[in-house]
């Protein structure tokens, strides 16, 4: 490990001093700086938009700085190209995952860098004992012959991790290696991590996730709105700090949420049998109901259920058994516009695919299924001007940014705000249920607040929300009673102040008796 | 830099940026080098392009013998040639607006041109009853025509390309099929059908005095346009043209939110079937007045496609360029050096470069825009 003297002597890794980017008049980086130093893991914080992929993208290559200088070992660079990054000993491991399906772990890793015998020949043995050997070496565990096809997304990140050392790399760029995820998963990154840098290597994390910084980086930038804030020693500074930081005011991680007394069941389902595509029963028998001015949270590890039984219940699958009522009325088996008439509205989990047609502007996303409902249209003709009036009400109300995108493709969003204008189509649908599936999955403090503000407001309204999601501590902060899925089945009920963490776990694992409360 | 300047520079690099990012400058220079490598290939042929060239742009425009403006040339360069190839653009710009690639319009064509013709020579009515008969036969043909495959496709999933593919020879050795029925053929050993009934043809050239017109300048050219308008205004205007929109852009998202997807698959293909088969119904009731037995596909389908691709898959867009395509087709087999005739194949040279050049668009789009985007201009 470097002694703090050592770090005076040695250059730092990475310098990036002043650094400006303008996009026409917008200022995405205003004077940033950044010092990594070797053998350190160096975090970079900021809300979704404050720059942090523009400031990467310029160290990579991908832009060039308006202003600004940066030194690699001391020595000033000028990177104007990717492949002069590489040159340069930096790597980057992108958020999605650059990698050929079929082809093997090893086969990837060699692609543009085939090692070639007798000038010829392409020579895969020895590019395989260097992949096994760097695999070992930092604790990656990659099987070198696997196809991509057939490995997890936390292995195929190893790859990217892999074939970033392989071309030589000392300084990696993570840019939100953990979004895709399992909590497991995420563990083993940072012991990856860690053995990188006890190597010598720097790591640069990007990332909005204030938890995992403070369980792994030594040091934390932070950029908002493209300015930089400050740079902290991580075991200096409380999460709570952090946050602060990022979004430039104080940030409630608890929900304030008055007790109110629930009213009439609005869903209620009854002993729901269903199977998965491979014809494997994933239902078994589940029950659940949801009542007005309650939120309840579906806790559970992913894959015991929890996807079948939202598709059932937005109409997007069958079930083979079972029976679904809607105010009463039975919604077993339905069109997905007849269970939205009835009164289901939801917050897809995949936004991206679910939630939002990309390609379209951001009035007719907001319109999806009322588009057909006087003012917007009339006898099947558009009505353009209460469209964009529309639009333009709820991206005031629902602070959406940027301002005035009525017209701008829902694709060129941020996470977050593609999220808000979800949230907003859906609770201005005012149905008297909402189903809400990892509502804030990838977003950043900011964000969160806001969503979990608008979902406890629909029960304050008197409506009835169903939560399904992975993030324990989403569930906990929101819901009125937590019902454990495992296995298909609903193995564990109670009102949400009444359990805790660990008896959750617990009846997550499959552990314990099972008494619905 | 003064403050007014770096506005007014700002301005003018947000006006460059806007006109670099949409197509219409790309299919111009692409029109601009496809001409280019035609040249090319005439000079090789051992032609001289520019007096080629002038003698074909003579040609749209011009009256051969006179050199004036010519409203007899001009009538088949823009209806008579133009006109089958202004709807099977429409029918593939429509496909692709919805997210599907209706590779089928040939088929439908066809299927088109022989309802047309056979409701023309079996029916016996005054001409204000058959005429719109016949049309409505050959509109009817095509929403079969491609219904059927938008059926299968979500019936059974089965590929629309590969669906349409084959349909395009099933019609093609039907209508060869049932022109050689002995009820439908003329006779006497020969390859075609009947010659339609006056009281079918929608010719109006006898209405206007000699070398005003071309000798099949038809009304169709009206339905024709109406259609254009009537796309465009789906397309922009209405809530089905909303629906078959979202389904094409994201299937997933559009069901999700209580869009009937299988519905809009289907009745997009019908419409887009509709348009290449009243295509091939004016041809017949305009032009042609009887089907040959065909000896390969005619290719006004799959023109179609070119036209579309030129038109940037826009209803106007595709007006336009079915206008190019048909005052190509027209005036390539009139295209002379001194006396020496100039193969009209080069024609076919100049569409698939320019076809080319705008299908790897894309590329100089991505050049350009980044080129103004990179911060270099301010």
């Amino acid at each position: 490990m470097t002694s703090e003297g050592n770090e005076n002597r040695i250059p730092a890794a990475v310098e990036m001093r002043g650094i400006v980017k303008m996009f026409g008049s917008f200022k995405a980086n205003d004077g940033i700086n950044l010092t990594v130093n070797k053998g350190e893991i160096h975090a970079i914080l900021g809300e979704n938009g404050a720059g942090k992929s523009t400031l990467m993208n310029i160290l990579y290559g991908l832009y060039q700085p308006t202003k600004g200088e940066i030194f690699i070992n001391g020595k000033k660079a000028h990177i104007d190209s990717p492949n002069k990054a590489i040159e340069l000993g930096i790597g980057m491991v992108h958020q999605h995952f650059m990698l050929v399906q079929p082809f093997t772990v090893t086969e990837n890793i060699i692609l543009g860098l085939e090692p070639v015998k007798h000038g010829v020949r392409l020579d895969i043995a020895s590019a395989r004992r260097r992949v096994v050997e760097i695999s070992k070496r930092y604790g990656l565990n990659v099987d070198p012959d696997a196809k991509i096809e057939d490995i997890s997304v936390g292995m195929q990140q190893r790859v990217e991790i892999l074939k970033v050392l392989y071309r030589g790399a000392d300084i990696l760029i993570l840019d939100e290696p953990t979004s895709s995820l399992t909590p497991q998963e995420i563990l083993e990154l940072v012991e990856i991590m860690r053995n990188l840098t006890r190597e010598g290597k720097s790591v640069i994390l990007i990332t909005h996730k204030l938890k995992e910084i403070k369980e792994c980086a030594d040091k934390c930038t932070i950029i908002r709105q493209g300015k930089y804030i400050s740079t902290v020693n991580v075991s200096d500074v409380t999460e709570h700090d952090l946050a602060s930081m990022m979004v430039g005011r104080n940030v409630e991680f608890t929900v304030d949420k008055a007790p109110i007394q629930p009213g009439e069941t609005v869903l209620s389902v009854r002993d729901l049998h269903a199977r998965d595509y491979r014809k494997v029963e994933v239902l078994r028998g589940l029950s659940i109901d949801v009542r007005r001015g309650e939120i309840v949270g579906i806790a559970g590890i992913d894959g015991n259920g929890q996807t079948e039984l939202v598709e059932i219940l937005t109409g997007l699958k069958k079930a083979t058994h079972g029976s679904v009522t809607m105010n009463g009325q039975d919604a077993y088996n339905k069109s997905p516009r007849y269970l939205y008439e009835l009164g289901i509205s939801s917050i897809p989990a995949d936004r991206q695919k679910h939630g939002l047609v990309l390609d379209f502007s951001v009035e007719d996303n907001l319109l999806l299924q009322n588009i057909s409902n006087r003012p917007y249209s009339f006898l099947g003709t558009l009505n353009r001007r209460a469209i964009h009036a529309h639009a333009t009400e709820l991206i005031e109300k629902f602070d959406v940014r940027p301002r005035g995108c009525e017209t701008h493709p829902a694709g060129s969003l941020s996470g977050g705000n593609q999220q808000k204008v979800i949230i907003a189509r859906e609770v201005t649908n005012d149905k008297d249920l909402l189903i809400a599936v990892n509502p804030t999955r990838g977003l950043d403090v900011g964000a969160i607040e806001y969503v979990h503000r608008y979902i406890v407001d629909q029960r304050n309204k008197g409506k009835a929300v169903l939560l399904v999601s992975f993030e324990l501590d989403e569930i906990m902060s929101l819901s009125d009673r937590i019902d454990v899925i495992f296995e298909g089945k609903i193995v564990y009920s109670a009102p949400g102040k009444e359990t805790n963490e660990r008896q959750l776990g617990l009846m997550m694992a499959g552990g314990g008796e099972h008494h619905v409360g | 830099m003064s403050a007014k300047k770096q506005l007014e520079s700002r301005r003018l690099s947000r006006n460059l940026h806007k006109i670099v990012s949409s197509s219409f400058p790309y299919t111009i220079l692409s029109i601009l080098v496809g001409f280019i490598a035609g040249g090319i290939a005439l000079l090789i042929a051992g032609y001289n392009p520019l007096e080629a060239y002038a003698s074909l742009f003579r040609a749209i425009f011009l009256n051969a013998k006179t050199g004036k403006l010519s409203t007899k040339s001009m009538t088949y360069s823009f209806i008579e040639y133009a006109n089958p190839y202004i709807l099977t653009g429409l029918s593939v710009a429509f496909s692709f607006k919805t997210g599907i690639f209706n590779i089928g319009a040939e088929g439908q064509y066809i299927v088109g041109s022989l309802a047309a013709c056979l409701v023309a020579i079996f029916v016996k009515a005054p001409a204000w009853v058959l005429i719109p008969l016949c049309i409505l036969a050959s509109i009817a043909a095509g929403v079969l025509w491609g219904g059927i495959v938008g059926y299968l496709k979500v019936r059974f999933g089965s590929h629309e390309v590969l669906c349409m593919i084959m349909f395009n020879w099933i019609a093609f050795y039907l209508s060869n099929f049932i022109v050689n029925l002995e009820s439908v053929n003329v006779g006497g050993g020969k390859t075609w059908t009947k010659i339609i009934p006056d009281e079918a043809k929608i010719t109006i050239s006898k209405w206007f005095p000699a070398n005003v017109v071309s000798s099949n300048t038809h009304f169709g050219i009206v339905l024709t346009l109406i259609c254009v308008i009537a796309i465009w205004y789906i397309i922009s205007r209405t809530t089905l043209g909303y629906r078959l929109k979202s389904v094409g852009l994201n299937r997933d998202a559009a069901e999700y939110a209580g869009i009937n997807a299988n519905r809009c698959v289907i009745v997009s293909l019908a419409i887009s079937g509709a348009l290449a088969s009243l295509a091939g119904g004016l041809q017949v009731l305009g032009v042609n007045y009887k089907i040959n037995q065909f000896a390969a596909q005619e290719s006004y389908g799959f023109n179609g496609i070119t036209v579309a691709l030129i038109g940037g898959c826009n209803a106007f867009g595709t007006l336009l360029a079915g206008w190019f395509f048909g005052a190509m087709k027209y005036a390539g087999t009139r295209m002379k050096v001194g006396s020496d005739r100039v193969p009209k194949e080069v024609i076919d040279i100049i569409m698939g470069c320019i076809v080319f050049f705008i299908a790897i668009s894309g590329l100089f789009r991505a050049f350009f825009v980044r080129r103004i985007k990179g911060g270099d201009m301010f």
